[in-house]
């Protein structure tokens, strides 16, 4: 099964993550990317505190998950693989080539960064940023939970995402 | 219990409901304060509850779903705060804890998860043939 899923989130491990994706494709790991979350024992036990017993979650830097990734994606079960920003995700990608498409799905506001979606603000370097990525050949879709519609990074940065959200 | 009020984090508008739910049933519902995650980051909605506990001096701050953003920020201020986080609330918890002014927060937050968790049960019916 491997990882089915490389989310953007600004809230990593959460509700819509735990069981909006993980309910419906039978979710067996998790993987947190993060260079900051990876070097904390405290932050690791605060993720893990309130996940359900039978999921596994794995924490990982950029660049040990690079080692990493293709032993996951041999795992039988379905996975998820989260970063908390896009930077960590291109970075990721640059040493990956496997990865092919990328969920964004959940970047909130903060100063200097524009409404895209009503669950996605991005700066202009952001949006650049993503625009690479497509560049490299890899599928940039918004979609915060399975229920909505996917929304291609074209259609959401002409302003057309909310009409194609479901 | 102490003087403080409790605070009610949750997905969507469930801590408003929640909070009304008690307010109708009991008149007490300004014991305590709902909040939504709704539209915010991990990081921001750490930094709200945070600032509403140091306002507040509230000691349990009750949350909805485990491992949901609202039960990670309020987990954040384990780390910190002289706060209790309750998971999985639901409104006979509530009705509990706050009609029992007289428990310190912990005794009140433990025997109201204690009585409030079994409500939550399956009834089948009995249909009788014609």
């Amino acid at each position: 099964m491997a990882i089915e899923l490389y989310r953007i989130d600004d809230r990593l491990i959460h509700g819509q993550v735990i069981v909006g994706w993980g309910q419906p494709m039978g979710l067996g790991f998790l993987v947190l990317v993060d260079d900051e979350v990876a070097r904390s024992e405290w932050e690791q036990e605060l993720y893990r505190m309130g996940v359900p017993p039978e999921l596994d979650v794995f924490f990982a830097s950029v660049a040990e998950a690079t080692v990493a990734l293709d032993k996951w994606n041999d795992d039988k079960r379905p996975g998820i693989l989260l970063t908390s920003d896009i930077d960590t995700m291109v970075r990721l990608v640059a040493a990956k080539k496997s990865i092919r498409a990328v969920n964004l799905g959940g970047i909130h506001y903060r100063a200097g960064r524009v409404e895209r979606l009503r669950y996605l603000y991005l700066t202009g370097d952001e949006v650049h940023a993503l625009l690479d990525l497509e560049r490299r050949g890899v599928d940039v879709t918004a979609r915060d939970v399975p229920a909505s519609r996917p929304v291609p990074l074209s259609a959401l940065l002409e302003g057309k995402g909310e009409a194609g959200a479901a | 219990m102490s003087d403080s009020v409790s605070i009610v984090l949750a997905h969507g508008q469930l801590a408003a409901g929640l909070v009304s739910a008690v307010e109708q049933i009991t008149g007490m519902g300004s014991r305590f304060l709902a909040m939504s995650n709704t539209g915010m980051s991990g990081a921001e909605l750490e930094q709200q509850l945070r600032a509403l506990v140091e306002k507040t001096g509230a000691k349990v701050v009750f949350t909805d779903l485990p491992a949901g953003s609202c039960n990670i920020a309020a987990f954040r201020l384990l780390r910190d705060k002289d706060v209790i986080v309750v998971s999985g609330v639901n409104l006979p918890t509530l009705l509990h804890f706050v009609t029992h002014p007289q428990l310190t927060p912990e005794e009140a937050a433990t025997e109201a998860v204690e009585r409030g968790a079994p409500t939550l049960r399956v009834t089948l019916g009995t249909p009788r043939g014609n």
